[in-house]
């Protein structure tokens, strides 16, 4: 069958070949949009939960829409809060896709070939809640066109922001169109042709560690914040976006393994967890490096420092949660440190449970908050996130949920051949 | 004929020229315009409130004509380009628009200017810590001068009470109040610097603020995404944010206007100080320069030898703040 020549080859399918795939394409998504509306009980339960949550979000939403953002904690000090907070973490989860995607398709490693389509559609869904998020905090959505490059006036490269959008958007491209040609292809019973797709995949692992990279410039570039305008906080993003991923991962994979007959094998899992484990261990160190510089011997600079750690004139609202974020941050590095702990799926999968939540409040209300605190001049005006904020950002998370698990169960469902094309549309070549 | 001539006739600023009228089609105009992508998709915003508006004429039995021209120009206004890049004559449609919107939504007349730079001038300011005494009249000035929200208390100076023996701002108090000027201590204002090499400009995604040749900062209202990363790249808390739908009592509103400057904002849009372009660029001083009591304040032409600013940087020892971050402000401070 190695001799077979490629029919899905771009370049060379002459357009009176496109016929066949235009039905097969139409039949796919007939049989995707099938596969997403029929589960077992559980399933839909799980859909609908998402749907009231997304729906409670969506009507928080609108009276933000008609109110303003005043409706928010946010104000002139703090002028970003739990919704960039949440942006900033959702990168991170996005880029972690690369842990799967460089051994699988640079290290040519087995045990990965499986979770990769599922590290995608993971990926495709933090990309999606992240622009959900800065969309949401933007006080003019409708104008939300003046960024469209080519339309609007894009202040590229000047501005981060628009660097931001560039990265996001690619990487939103590169990891649909990507794991889709694969999936269709093998629905269509063929092999996906590795001139397209293994050049692709590898420009995703430059735009992984970029798309963070970016998010931390965004925020490493003012120097009116000197919190947040220090060196470290590029490889501490990738730090922490390499710990909190693939340990969102690695709980995902296990309910994917468990509730379908799409096994994922252990190898891969305890792979992956070397990776948390390294990945948790250097952004320890980078915390201790952090903590010297600020502490040692505290400037103006280290004020915000104090402020997230300590508290400053009587106002400490940030101090608990920081301290519970590295709490269990430095816990869950200890466990996963001890090969023994590492290797029982139950304290790995606690410490990845407690790795995704410390890192999800030290890169929001630990990173982008206090950057704000004090202000310019040296005040303090605490942030709350209210609970039209809670509820828009319960909203975009639920969406991002619904997201992944359409696209997870489509992609397994080829994957187990339980979907594929009919011998009719199947075209000339066919292999199955 | 020019293309903003054409998108003038699509939008019908009022009067309206006869629709039968064929040496005025705009279709015609527009197919034999050669324009760039920009121009194309604010014709295509105008044809489609041209459109919009058609509809609502045919379909909308209780559409009064004024709301049909108010839809009209609301759609314009949304689909209207970067101020910085329109021509002259599209900056006077655009400042039209505006009074023609304010006069229907409120029946008071306003008058918006589009007024440029003037030559060889870039503006500069200086505040004397010896004179000033905390009377804040700079600070009401300026908010009724500006239109500034009344609801939020937006305000765009601050001013600081220091203890006499140190100049720490952690230390200051930005909102005492007694009676002033209280004993062992000074005063210090802050506001928007216009500095030279400004970092919320350099970080607006879609330029939606700039600084213009005259070295005041701007920003276009109707172009402001709101995504708010100026304010955070701004080290002087300088800018301002509309949480909420700004209001001014009618009877406060200063009619006397400019685009980029004291015109009525939308929620979810920033602002800021512009050295009260609108006056300014009169030849007037900024309402803070003329409200000061102590006369601490200090306004001017940097480009001008003769102009008081200029003595005073020559003549006074002058520093300024947060100066290690390389932003080049253009207010100066000095004591007597």
């Amino acid at each position: 069958m190695a001799t077979q020549p490629l029919i899905t080859d771009p370049v060379t399918a002459s357009p009176a070949s496109w016929g066949a795939p235009l039905a097969a394409l139409r039949e796919f998504v007939v049989d995707a949009v099938d596969e997403a509306t029929h589960g077992s009980r559980a399933y839909h339960l799980w859909m609908a939960t998402l749907t009231l949550i997304m729906c409670c979000g969506a009507y928080a939403y609108s009276t933000q829409l008609s109110t303003g953002l005043a409706v928010t904690g946010m104000h002139d000090h703090v002028s970003w809060g739990l919704y960039i907070s949440n942006f900033t973490f959702l990168v991170g989860v996005a880029a972690a896709a690369v842990v799967l995607v460089l051994p699988t398709y640079v290290l040519h490693d087995v045990a990965f070939k499986k979770a990769v389509l599922i590290g995608e559609a993971m990926a495709v869904a933090a990309v999606v809640m992240a622009i959900g998020f800065v969309v949401v905090d933007v006080g003019g959505p409708a104008r939300l066109w003046h960024v469209t490059p080519m339309i609007g006036v894009f202040n590229w490269p000047q501005s981060l922001l628009a660097w931001d959008i560039v990265v996001l958007n690619v990487y939103l491209i590169i990891n649909v169109t990507v794991p889709f040609y694969i999936l269709f292809s093998h629905y269509r019973n063929r092999e996906p042709d590795p001139r397209f797709y293994v050049p692709a995949m590898l420009m995703s692992i430059l735009w992984a560690v970029s798309l963070h990279l970016v998010t931390a410039f965004l925020f490493a570039g003012l120097a009116a914040r000197p919190h947040w305008n220090n060196a470290l906080m590029g490889p501490r993003f990738l730090a922490t976006a390499f710990t909190a991923g693939p340990a969102l991962m690695i709980l995902v994979l296990q309910v994917i393994s468990k509730q379908t007959a799409y096994k994922i094998r252990t190898e891969t899992i305890a792979k992956m967890a070397l990776v948390v484990t390294v990945a948790a261990q250097i952004t320890v160190v980078m915390t201790i490096s952090e903590m010297f510089k600020e502490f040692y011997f505290p400037t103006h600079h280290s004020m915000s420092s104090q402020y997230l750690f300590f508290g400053l004139d009587g106002h400490h609202a940030l101090r608990p949660w920081i301290w519970t974020a590295i709490g269990i941050i430095v816990l869950a590095t200890a466990i996963l440190s001890i090969h023994k702990l590492r290797r029982n799926p139950w304290t790995l999968n606690v410490a990845c449970v407690l790795l995704f939540i410390g890192i999800l409040i030290e890169k929001g209300l630990g990173t982008v908050v206090p950057g704000f605190i004090p202000e310019n001049w040296g005040k303090i005006h605490e942030y709350v996130p209210t609970s039209t904020e809670l509820v828009v950002s319960a909203g975009i998370w639920a969406g991002g949920a619904f997201l992944f698990t359409i696209l997870a169960k489509v992609g397994v469902a080829v994957e187990l051949g339980q979907i594929r094309v009919s011998p009719a549309n199947s075209g000339p070549g066919d292999r199955a | 004929m020019r293309v903003n001539q054409s998108i003038d006739d699509l939008v019908q600023i009022q009067p309206a020229p006869p629709p039968g009228d064929a040496s005025r089609n705009p279709v015609e105009q527009l197919l034999g315009l050669q324009v760039d992508r920009r121009t194309a998709v604010a014709m295509a915003g105008t044809a489609l409130a041209a459109g919009a508006g058609l509809l609502n004429a045919a379909f909308n039995p209780f559409g009064t004509a004024e709301s049909k021209e108010k839809a009209k120009l609301e759609w314009a206004e949304f689909f209207q380009g970067n101020f910085r890049l329109m021509s002259s004559d599209e900056k006077q449609d655009t400042v039209r628009r505006l009074e023609r919107l304010y006069e229907m939504e409120s029946g008071k007349s306003i008058r918006v200017s589009a007024d440029g730079p003037r030559e060889r001038v870039l503006y500069g300011y200086a505040f004397n810590v010896s004179r000033c005494e905390g009377y804040m009249d700079c600070v009401r000035a300026c908010v009724q001068e500006n239109n500034q929200d009344r609801s939020s208390n937006m305000a765009y100076i601050r001013i600081h009470e220091h203890e006499k023996g140190e100049i720490n701002f952690e230390h200051a108090s930005d909102d005492f109040y007694h009676q002033v000027p209280a004993a062992g201590h000074f005063y210090i204002g802050t506001q928007c610097y216009h500095c030279q090499n400004p970092p919320c400009t350099k970080v607006c995604p879609t330029q939606a603020t700039w600084m213009e040749p005259d070295g005041i900062v701007v920003v276009d209202y109707n172009w402001c995404i709101g995504c708010r990363y100026c304010m955070a790249a701004c080290p002087y808390d300088a800018r301002r944010f509309n949480w909420s739908d700004p209001s001014v009592p009618e009877e406060e509103l200063n009619p006397n206007q400019h685009y980029l400057g004291n015109r009525m904002r939308k929620k979810g849009v920033v602002e800021k100080c512009t050295f009260c372009i609108q006056r300014s660029r009169n030849g007037k001083s900024p309402a803070c320069v003329e409200a000061c009591p102590t006369g601490a304040r200090i306004f001017g032409n940097l480009l001008d030898p003769d102009s008081e600013i200029r003595w005073v940087l020559a003549n006074k020892k002058v520093f300024r703040l947060k100066e290690d971050l390389g932003t080049e402000p253009k207010l100066w401070y000095f004591m007597d």
